[in-house]
Order: C-alpha cells, then sequence, then structure tokens
C-alpha cells in the first residue's frame, strides 16, 4: 500500500474528527487531571500535558515569549531542535534600534526607511511600533546580558545598515546595535540564559505537528479557538497532546523550498503549514527575500555589515555597479534592489569567474583588524568553504534566498487573524512565522532581529493577559488520532519516491522560476512541476521502520510542509502582475499602486488533498495600514 | 489499506540501496570515498556495530554532505543531528576520524580522501542512535554554573548599563561557545567521571565571572570550587583542540583557577 491510496493524508489533518460541540461532554480526555509541572496521563497511548500557554518554537521570538510568560503563567516551550540550535542564531550583522548612540537619529526616522524598505506594503501603525519599542529592546537584552560591542565611552555601538538612513534618506545613519558579526548568536544564547533563569519548561526535540482547534459558541458567537497541539517526541516516535487556553507560534521561516538559501536544513516551515491546513489564512506569501551576499553556488550568509563596514560589491570588470543604481547609498541599499542589480549584472555578461555565474564582495581595503574583529566569522566562512581570505581578495556571492516577508497574518498584538480582521482568540504568531506586516514586500536587514524581539514580547505578554480570564477550550476526542494516522500510513508505506529527490526537484526547479527574476512563464512552469511533485509525494518512501530518532519520518513529513508553502508562495506570486520589493516581475517591471497597493490573502479552501493549486487556493486581498507616508518612488 | 503497524515493521533491516550515481552523471572533479560509520539502531542492534558506505562527493564537500548523500540516496536510517550547516548552532558534533568535530565544518580536502573516514557519535555521552547522543548530562552541567547574568543593582532606566571595551573584550573569547559538547565530549577526565562539569560548563561560568556587569563571580567560582569542579582539569588540552569556534578553552580554565586561588575575577 502506499500513502497515495488514503483518500487525502492531508485532509485527514484538517478535519476534525467528532463534533465536539455533542461529544466532548462525554470525551475521557477532558476529565482527565494534571500535576502542578503540567503533566496528564499516558491514555490510548498518548501523553497528555496541560499549560496555560504553548510556545511552539524556541529561537529568538519563542524565548523571548517564554520570559515574559513563564514568570507569570504556566507556560512550556516545545521545539524541533534544542533551542540553542535555532536559527536565529546565525543571524550576523545587528538589530536596529533608534539609540543615537554615536549620531543624531530618531525612531520616527527608522518607521519611515522600514516602510520605503518595504515599497510601501508596510502596515506603518505596526512599523511605527517596530521602531518605538525597539530602543527599549535592545535595551532588555543588554539588561539580560547580552554582550554588545561598546562605543569608546561604554554604550552599546551602532554600525550602517542598508536602507537606514538619516533624514528621511539623505544618508546612511548608524543604527544597527551588534556584537562583532555574532549578533543573532549572542541574542539566542542571552534569551537562553534567562530561560535557564526563569526556569522555563521546555521539551526539547518534540516536532509540534497539528494544532488542535474547537469550535466553541452557539449561532452568531460560534468560533474556532485553539485547544492546544499534538507533538511527536523525536526519541521515543510518541506523541504528546498539549492542551492550552493559549498556543504562541514562533516556528521561524521555510527558506527550504529553495536550493540556494541561508536557512538551516530544519527551516521547512513547519507551523506556517499546520496554520494554514488548519484553513486559516497565510499572507504576503509571494515575498521572499533574497539576500544579496550568499557565498557563491553555497548560499552561506555574509552580513551586509561587511557592506556597512565598507566593503564594496565588484562586477568582473572591478567596476562599482551599485554606483550606478543608487548614487546616494550605493552598495547599502535594500536587500532586494542590491539582488536584482547583482543579477542583472551576471545577466548581462558582467559576472566574474571562469562560468561568470557571480559578483565578487571586496574587503580588502577593510584591513585584517576590522576583518578580524568586527568581521571574523565571515572571515571565517569565507576561508573555510571557499578557500577564499577576504583579507586579500575579493569573495565571490551571489543572492541567497534568505527570509520570509510574509506569513500567518497578525494583528499588532500578535493575535493571529482569520481573515482580514478577526481575531482567532487565544491564538499569537511571532517572528519570522508571522507577518504582522513591519517588512511589507522588502524587509530592511537588522529588522528581523528586531522584530523577533519586540513581538514575541507582545505575543508573550498578550498571551499572559488572555489566559487571565480564559478557560481551557474542550480536547476534540482522540486529538492525536490524525497525526497518529498520518505517522502510521507513512510507515507502512510501500511507496517508491525518495522524499530527497522530490525535495531536490523542488528546491532546484524553485531556484530557476521563482528567485529573484519572476515572469508569468516561469511561475506557470513552476506550477506545473508542483502538481507532479505533490502527486508523487502521495508515493513516498520512509524507509526507517523504527520509533526512535526517526528523522528519515519527519523529513518526510516536513517534505509535505514545503510543497504546500511552495505552492502557495508560486501561486501567490503569479497573481501579483507587479514588482515591489523582493517580488520582481519581468513582465510587470514597475510597481502598480493602482491595482496591487494591498496584501495578498491566500485561503486553503475546496479538496485540500488534490495536487492543483486550483482547487484548493482562494486568493483575496487585504487592505495597508498608511498613516503619515504616501507611497512614492523608491530611489535610493 | 495494509495492517503492517509501526512495532511490526520496525524488526524489518531498513533496506539499503548502493550508490546508484552512473560514472557519466558525475560531476567533474568528483571521487568516491568510504565511510566508515559506527552505526547503533537500538530497536535492531545489541551492539554498536561499524558498516561503511561509498559515497561520490567534491572536494569542497562537509562531511555533512557526505552523510547527507548517504541518508537521502542510500540508507535513510542513518541518523544524526543537524540544522545551520556552517558551523553556527552546534548540533553536528561528532568523531572524525578520531577528533571531535562539527560535520559541517570538515571539508573532505582537509581529510584524506584515499583512505576510509570513521565517523562515530561523541564519546562520554550516553549512545542513543548512530550519531545521535543523549545531550541532557551535558546541559545540565551548564545550568548548573548558573550561566546567566546576575546583577542586583538595578540599571540606569531604560538605559544601558555601560561597559568599557576593554572590559568587554575581557569575556571575548567564552562568548563564543555555541554549547556543541566537542570540547566536552573530548575530555579524558570527563569520559571517566560523568560528575565532572566538563570544559563548556566552566567556558560559560567563565562568560559571566569576568564580565564586570555581573554580581554573581563568587557564587560560580564556589560552585566550580568543588571536587567535580575546575580543579579536576589535567591540562590535556584536548577541549582547545576540539573547539571548532577556536575558543582557548583551557587557558579559560586556568583563569578560573587563577580566579579561584587569588579570590578575584579580573
Amino acid at each position: 500500500m502506499s500513502v497515495g491510496d488514503q483518500p487525502g493524508l492531508v485532509s485527514r489533518i484538517m478535519h476534525d474528527r467528532t463534533n465536539p460541540e455533542k461529544g466532548h461532554q462525554r470525551d475521557p480526555e477532558n476529565r482527565f487531571s494534571y500535576t502542578e509541572e503540567g503533566t496528564g496521563p499516558v491514555y490510548d497511548g498518548v501523553h497528555y500535558h496541560q499549560y496555560d500557554i504553548v510556545i511552539v518554537g524556541a529561537g529568538g521570538a519563542g524565548m523571548r515569549a517564554a520570559i515574559e510568560a513563564g514568570p507569570k503563567a504556566k507556560t512550556a516551550v516545545i521545539s524541533k531542535l534544542y533551542p540553542t540550535r535555532s536559527h536565529t542564531g546565525a543571524a550576523q550583522g545587528g538589530m536596529a534600534a533608534a539609540l543615537a548612540n554615536v549620531e543624531e537619529d530618531s525612531w520616527e526616522w527608522h518607521t519611515f526607511d522600514t516602510v520605503k524598505g518595504g515599497d510601501y506594503l508596510v502596515d506603518q501603525d505596526a512599523a511605527e511600533i517596530l521602531a518605538k519599542e525597539a530602543i527599549d529592546a535592545v535595551i532588555d537584552l543588554e539588561n539580560m546580558g547580552l554582550p554588545f560591542n561598546r562605543t569608546p565611552d561604554g554604550k552599546i555601538d551602532q554600525r550602517r545598515f542598508g536602507g537606514h538612513t538619516a533624514e528621511h534618506g539623505k544618508t546612511p545613519v548608524r543604527r544597527a546595535c551588534y556584537a562583532a558579526d555574532r549578533t543573532g548568536h549572542m541574542i539566542l544564547q542571552t534569551l537562553y540564559q534567562n530561560c535557564v533563569k526563569h526556569g522555563i519548561n521546555f521539551f526539547n526535540e518534540f516536532y509540534v505537528l497539528d494544532l488542535i482547534m474547537t469550535e466553541v459558541g452557539h449561532g452568531k458567537k460560534k468560533q474556532r479557538r485553539p485547544a492546544g497541539v499534538v507533538a511527536y517526541e523525536l526519541a521515543t516516535g510518541e506523541l504528546h497532546v498539549f492542551q492550552a487556553k493559549a498556543v504562541v507560534f514562533a516556528t521561524g521561516g521555510f527558506g527550504k523550498i529553495y536550493k540556494t538559501t541561508s536557512n538551516a536544513h530544519t527551516l521547512t516551515g513547519d507551523g506556517v503549514g499546520i496554520v494554514w491546513r488548519k484553513g486559516l489564512p497565510l499572507e504576503d506569501m509571494e515575498f521572499f527575500q533574497f539576500h544579496p551576499t550568499g557565498l557563491a553556488g553555497l548560499g552561506i550568509l555574509l552580513t551586509e555589515g561587511a557592506r556597512g563596514e565598507g566593503a564594496i560589491l565588484r562586477n568582473a570588470d572591478g567596476e562599482r555597479f551599485m554606483e550606478r543604481y543608487a548614487p546616494t547609498i550605493k552598495d547599502l541599499a535594500p536587500r532586494d534592489i542590491v539582488s536584482r542589480c547583482m543579477v542583472q549584472e551576471v545577466a548581462e555578461g558582467r559576472g566574474a569567474g571562469p562560468l561568470k555565474d557571480y559578483v565578487l564582495l571586496d574587503c580588502t581595503h577593510l584591513g585584517a583588524e576590522v576583518l578580524e574583529t568586527k568581521l571574523p566569522d565571515i572571515t571565517e566562512f569565507a576561508r573555510t568553504y571557499l578557500g577564499v581570505d577576504p583579507v586579500v581578495e575579493p569573495v565571490p556571492v551571489m543572492p541567497t534566498a534568505h527570509y520570509a516577508m510574509g506569513g500567518i497574518p497578525t494583528n499588532v498584538k500578535a493575535e493571529v487573524l482569520a481573515d482580514n480582521d478577526t481575531v482567532v482568540p487565544g491564538l499569537y504568531a511571532a517572528g519570522e512565522c508571522a507577518c504582522v506586516s513591519v517588512h511589507g514586500s522588502n524587509r530592511l536587514g537588522t529588522n528581523s532581529l528586531l522584530d523577533i524581539n519586540v513581538f514575541g514580547k507582545r505575543a508573550g505578554n498578550n498571551a499572559v493577559e488572555y489566559v487571565k480570564d480564559a478557560e481551557f477550550v474542550p480536547l476534540p476526542h482522540d486529538p492525536a488520532g490524525a497525526i497518529r494516522d498520518l505517522i502510521e500510513q507513512l510507515q507502512a508505506s510501500t511507496g517508491t519516491e525518495r522524499i530527497a529527490s522530490i525535495r531536490k526537484e523542488l528546491q532546484d526547479e524553485m531556484d530557476r522560476k521563482a528567485q529573484v527574476f519572476r515572469t508569468e512563464e516561469s511561475l506557470g512552469e513552476m506550477m506545473e512541476i508542483i502538481v507532479g511533485l505533490r502527486e508523487r509525494y502521495k508515493n513516498i518512501a520512509v524507509q526507517d521502520k523504527g520509533k526512535r530518532f526517526n528523522t528519515d519520518l519527519l523529513e518526510a513529513i516536513e517534505l509535505g510542509f514545503l510543497l504546500d508553502l511552495a505552492e502557495v508562495v508560486v501561486y501567490s506570486a503569479r497573481n501579483r502582475k507587479e514588482s515591489r520589493g523582493g517580488h520582481m516581475r519581468d513582465d510587470f517591471p514597475k510597481r502598480d499602486d493602482a491595482e496591487y497597493m494591498k496584501h495578498t490573502m491566500a485561503y486553503l479552501t475546496g479538496d485540500p488533498h488534490s495536487s492543483h493549486a486550483d482547487d484548493h487556493i482562494d486568493l483575496g486581498w487585504k487592505p495597508v495600514v498608511i498613516t503619515n507616508y504616501q507611497p512614492m518612488e523608491r530611489k535610493y | 489499506m495494509s495492517t503492517v503497524t509501526i512495532e511490526a515493521a520496525q524488526t524489518r533491516v531498513p533496506e539499503r540501496t548502493t550508490e546508484t550515481t552512473a560514472v557519466e552523471d558525475a560531476p567533474p572533479g568528483s571521487f568516491v570515498i568510504t565511510l566508515i560509520i559506527r552505526r547503533y539502531i537500538p530497536e535492531l542492534d545489541d551492539e554498536p556495530r561499524w558498516e561503511d558506505f561509498d559515497v561520490r562527493v567534491l572536494p569542497t564537500d562537509r562531511i555533512l554532505d557526505a552523510l547527507h548523500k548517504i541518508k537521502w540516496e542510500q540508507d535513510g536510517s542513518l541518523t544524526f543531528r543537524r540544522s545551520c550547516a556552517h558551523g553556527i548552532c552546534g548540533s553536528d558534533a561528532m568523531r572524525i576520524n578520531g577528533r571531535n568535530r562539527l560535520a559541517c565544518k570538515t571539508l573532505i580536502k582537509d581529510l584524506d580522501p584515499s583512505k576510509p573516514i570513521y565517523v562515530e557519535a561523541l564519546k562520554g555521552l550516553p549512545l542513543e542512535k548512530d550519531l545521535v547522543v543523549d545531550m541532557e548530562p551535558f546541559f545540565e552541567a551548564y545550568r548548573q554554573v548558573q550561566p546567566f547574568l546576575i546583577a542586583s543593582s538595578a540599571p540606569p532606566a531604560r538605559r544601558e548599563r555601560t561597559q568599557s571595551p576593554v572590559a568587554r573584550e575581557r569575556f571575548d573569547d567564552t562568548t563564543k561557545c555555541i554549547l556543541c559538547a566537542a570540547c566536552t565530549s573530548s575530555c579524558p577526565v570527563f569520559w571517566t567521571d560523568g560528575q565532572y562539569f566538563g570544559p563548556a560548563a566552566i567556558v560559560n561560568a567563565h562568560r559571566f565571572i569576568f564580565d564586570d556587569r555581573d554580581e554573581a563571580s563568587q557564587v560560580r567560582l564556589d560552585i566550580l570550587n568543588d571536587k567535580e569542579g575546575v580543579w579536576r582539569c589535567r591540562t590535556t588540552f584536548n577541549c582547545s583542540e576540539a573547539c571548532p569556534r577556536g575558543i582557548e578553552i583551557t587557558k579559560a580554565i586556568q583563569e578560573v583557577k587563577q580566579a579561584l586561588l587569588t579570590g578575584k575575577a579580573s
């Protein structure tokens, strides 16, 4: 038997197995008692737990939420990795805040830069909060112990970064607070240290695979609310149900839909995929950021902080080509612009190297001392992985898939939205998996480490407020049943398709057809490819039949999420016939505010199991919040 | 549908497919290496066993790439941890040719590809499956040194505590730790005495003992003055050699010892 024989792998996850309105009074799952620590019984092979707040994901956003929630409410953090393995740790260059420690700056300028950087698709009320609360967010981290680099007078030092300017675009400003090129590492370590300090409950290497939603209320007041999550314990292969009053998703991005990416192997968009499969919308999924300076051929990130310190991009002729495209701020233009210019240079035959397929990041004039003290990690990456020493020779670079601007729509309280304005009570999202939207169609560098801290904290605090008055929502009967079925089918499958071969084709083709430049034709071809891959996925083989540490099984499940999300990305991209921020349509090269000054909202409807997106994706729109800044042409 | 249960299925030996890449498909400059991996599947094996795999690689490939090629093309049951794949997350520390290294920072060209490459799990931590060990004892030792800033005096309202660049530099080296356990699991003292805190915990204590914003150095020094503390270090330098972040671990441990003797961290 293969998985494909079963009607609807995905639909089995989607549909509640019982009608809770009728059934829940009888269900034993709602009559369990729990210890003070939150541990319940093992019933029908499933471990039960109960917490006020469950946070899914232990990167920056999840742990920042936990630091607020843990001391005030019974909280558990469930993470598929040990917390310190999270990809927040790979962030390098800095965290933006208008501290004005080294030059004049204001949060209002920061707001403007964020809005303009996002090509005006940013919700301006959210950007204002981001920039205003940035200052406290950095101070919080310093007070928690984060070892920032310091100015001679002992304050937090700041450096330049792409798109961050003084006086609304006049000149680059030093706004990024940093710790060498290890800012993300220091944030992750500091947050984990403080979680240890507060005694936060972690469930490490537990993969959350389902969000339990229960319908409550009657008539017009009827609504779906989160009742908890279902998790798979990697060490044992056993299932756990965590009942919770509030659930916070902080699961990060999904860069692994692409081949060339700065993202970790584990960034497969599980959280975003779970929310999608529950019938909740995803916002602005077509906007994916390609970071200009990935190590050529590898995608490993080299921080924009290098250019912040003065490094220059050059083509094969040694020309500083960014001068032609962005005469004012040159190499410090926002990432979408720099990436496009690099691809264009290569396309027009000015690429460097034997195949003329990359450009060069020239750091040689910075000197060994700046490289070794302010950019030590990227210096080592270039030496280790390319055998290139940045002190004496320029480093081959090309854009690398880096960050999802889109994701689970939330309001500024980090509450998840079921449509343009209806809140799902008790459900929160923060960080890269969420779309507030503070990044619009293109995120500025250093605004992501900021986002996780500002909105992670908000998610934690608002969840605490919510659970003060909220009751546990009843669990449906056998809440882990759908996941148990999914796992049993995958393990019993006699399919012939290799997980890796489907995933590789997805990633290779996404790089070819849905990367920096896109056209109607390339996106249409990609949709067809995804149809074929979804068909093949139904016949997938899991070789490892064991229960303990079965990463083969989890790779199969993760691939399902990647396929779902790639489909939404491409489908949304085809529908936006304009170029804006990270979404560059070669066939529609201009921004079109009259038609497209609005967020995309994608909904899963119809037959989720069909391989054809037309059978199950509905696209709608959501207005952009504009407060102070009317859209203008974006020049740098 | 078939009624094969997980329990029944797991007794089957995982299928293994041999390398299928035809030579004409081989990327230029690639060659075949042999990885000899110490396997242990708890449901099948009473004892760990060595198994060899031939895999086609490029000289610039990492050991992690070779492991992935085996898992993805030959044997899906091969199990190891990994995430970032460029030496930042600390997931894939393992023993490669008898040395603790990160698989994602070890390039084939830096080994001798004409000889088989031996890969096994870290020593000194309980083996769970293949290259996966139980990390809990490691993190428990870390938590015991109180690895977080302790400062009772309030920082200036809505401002940072100030710290001079020199004071910041004092503990810079030990802030680089990624908790990969390569050091601790290379330490002969840790192998024979599971109670010893191990180098990584001491590194993380050092990071706070020498941070002039912290006010609890004495607390941590007292913890490390324990019989399972810094005095068990025999300065074999295994830890410093194993550290993928280049932290001078033995030096950090010596500095903690020095602070215990003089009663002050400076």
